[in-house]
């Protein structure tokens, strides 16, 4: 879509990077433009009248005009300041990393509608809920399918065959569950437990609400966490650097409790 | 390049790429730079090297703070004058020039040296984090102020340190982010106008 010269439009907020003495860039996800980065002048100075409004992680209304190279944020007001993730390190931390998907996972202005609303409902919920991971766990099936590579879980990919209720395989490469007697000819597979794959299920075809209801912790959480992050590792060929920081709170708490 | 007619002299290239490494310097300013250094005096073109090189070689950090100092320890660590039981941690030596600006801190500082960064992979060991604990164990220290930016950056290195100076029964504050001066009550977002409700004062 071309952008006229002056145009409006709701955005989530993913990164914030400086800019010379005082401006920031903004790396934006909008509904209608997908993911733009624009710039915020002098909204580094405490006096400014749009920094309040841009912060990372929010919901904001944005007013951008056309520039040289970017475009500049003209006006800006918060709709949803998302308070939780600037109180509460392990909501920001998750919130930071959902963000970085978006980022690493999308072209620069195509829209993807889905993945906007994906992105602000995950949100909505890191805010809110006390099961974080598996919300985070949830947003990644779920930008799976929007971002066009959903993995298939209900018959095997290669042979096709109705998969029996017992531990199967996770094929990242081959784009879904392997029957056992397709594993192997080098084909790198993962062990997939019946549980997992249940799950896995669940989040593809349902509300974050109902996955909620279950309970996903100790090892079927770290299993299913694993399939996850190998597979977006495959389909996207990025690292999120946001794990790394994820993986020193998680050491912190176990060595704490 | 190979295929241009004019190419810029090696040295020239050189300073260029050199200039366009710094912060804030675009590809157009090093070029703009390098040339006012060829036009200007040689004795101001040594003195700027020299200046630099100085800093390399004279310049280290503060054993006690992390600041950048040319003694060790740094001139408000050795200080007396000041309060040792309250301390300031900040993220870049120049907040502590903003800060003494103000003259109205008299306790000690220590310099993170950056901030954490989740998404560009900056952890607690980038940072000057163990050496702050290590500073804390004397028991001398009985107030932290956390005087990081109020950006997502500042406030998770702020929270971050919080929670892991928490068992130390320390007093922990955070500056004040309220209102700024000459700014607009019409403007400001609901996290600003609701924290400068929070820290409202006394009149
Ligand atoms: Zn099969
Ligand atoms: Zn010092």
């Amino acid at each position: 879509m071309p952008r006229p010269r002056v145009y409006k439009t709701k955005a989530v907020v993913l990164r914030h990077r400086k800019l010379g003495e005082a401006d920031l860039i903004l790396t934006l996800y909008s509904p209608e433009l997908g993911k733009l980065d624009a710039v915020a002048k002098g909204a580094r100075k405490p006096t400014s009248r749009l920094a309040g409004h841009l912060e990372a992680l929010s919901h904001t209304n944005v007013m951008l005009a056309q520039g040289k190279s970017l475009d500049v944020v003209t006006q800006s007001q918060t709709i949803e300041a998302f308070r939780a993730f600037w109180e509460d390190l392990e909501r920001m931390s998750r919130a930071v990393y959902v963000a970085e998907l978006v980022d690493k996972s999308t072209p620069e202005q195509q829209p993807n509608r889905a993945l906007y609303e994906l992105l602000l409902q995950t949100l909505r919920y890191l805010a809110e809920t006390a099961q974080i991971d598996v919300v985070v766990r949830w947003f990644e099936v779920q930008a799976l399918t929007v971002l066009g590579y959903r993995p298939r879980l209900d018959r095997c990919v290669r042979c096709q065959a109705d998969l029996t209720p017992v531990a199967n395989y996770f094929s990242a490469v081959a784009g879904g569950v392997i029957c056992h007697d397709c594993v192997g000819n080098g084909l790198i597979v993962r062990p997939l437990s019946l549980n997992a794959l249940k799950i896995l299920r669940l989040m593809q075809h349902s509300y974050v609400e109902q996955v909620l209801r279950v309970r996903i912790d100790g090892p079927l959480a770290d299993e299913i966490e694993g399939h996850l992050r190998e597979y977006l590792y495959t389909v996207l060929e990025r690292e999120m650097k946001s794990t790394s920081f994820l993986q020193v709170l998680k050491r912190e708490a176990l060595a704490g409790t | 390049m190979t295929n241009s007619i004019y190419t810029t002299a090696a040295p020239v290239a050189r300073l260029i790429e050199e200039l366009h490494k710094l912060p804030g310097i675009g590809p157009k300013s090093a070029q703009r730079l390098t040339y006012h250094l060829l036009r200007a005096p040689a004795e101001d073109a040594r003195a700027l090297a020299q200046a630099i090189l100085e800093v390399k070689e004279k310049i280290t950090l503060c054993s006690i703070c992390q600041n950048v100092t040319d003694a060790d320890p740094c001139s408000i660590c050795d200080d007396h004058g000041r309060d040792s039981a309250s301390l300031c941690v900040v993220e870049e030596p120049l907040d502590i020039l903003a800060l003494e600006r103000t003259r109205s801190f008299k306790g000690r500082y220590h310099v993170l040296h950056g901030v954490l960064s989740p998404m560009d992979g900056t952890g607690p060991g980038d940072l000057k984090i163990q050496e702050l604990l290590e500073r804390l164990r004397s028991g001398e220290v009985t107030e932290i102020i956390l005087a990081t930016n109020p950006n997502l950056e500042g406030e998770a290195t702020a929270m971050y340190i919080s929670r892991l100076l928490k068992p130390l029964d320390l007093r922990i504050t955070r500056l004040a982010r309220g209102l700024p001066m000459g700014g607009d009550l019409e403007y400001a977002d609901d996290v600003t106008l609701t924290r400068a409700l929070e820290g409202r004062q006394e009149v």
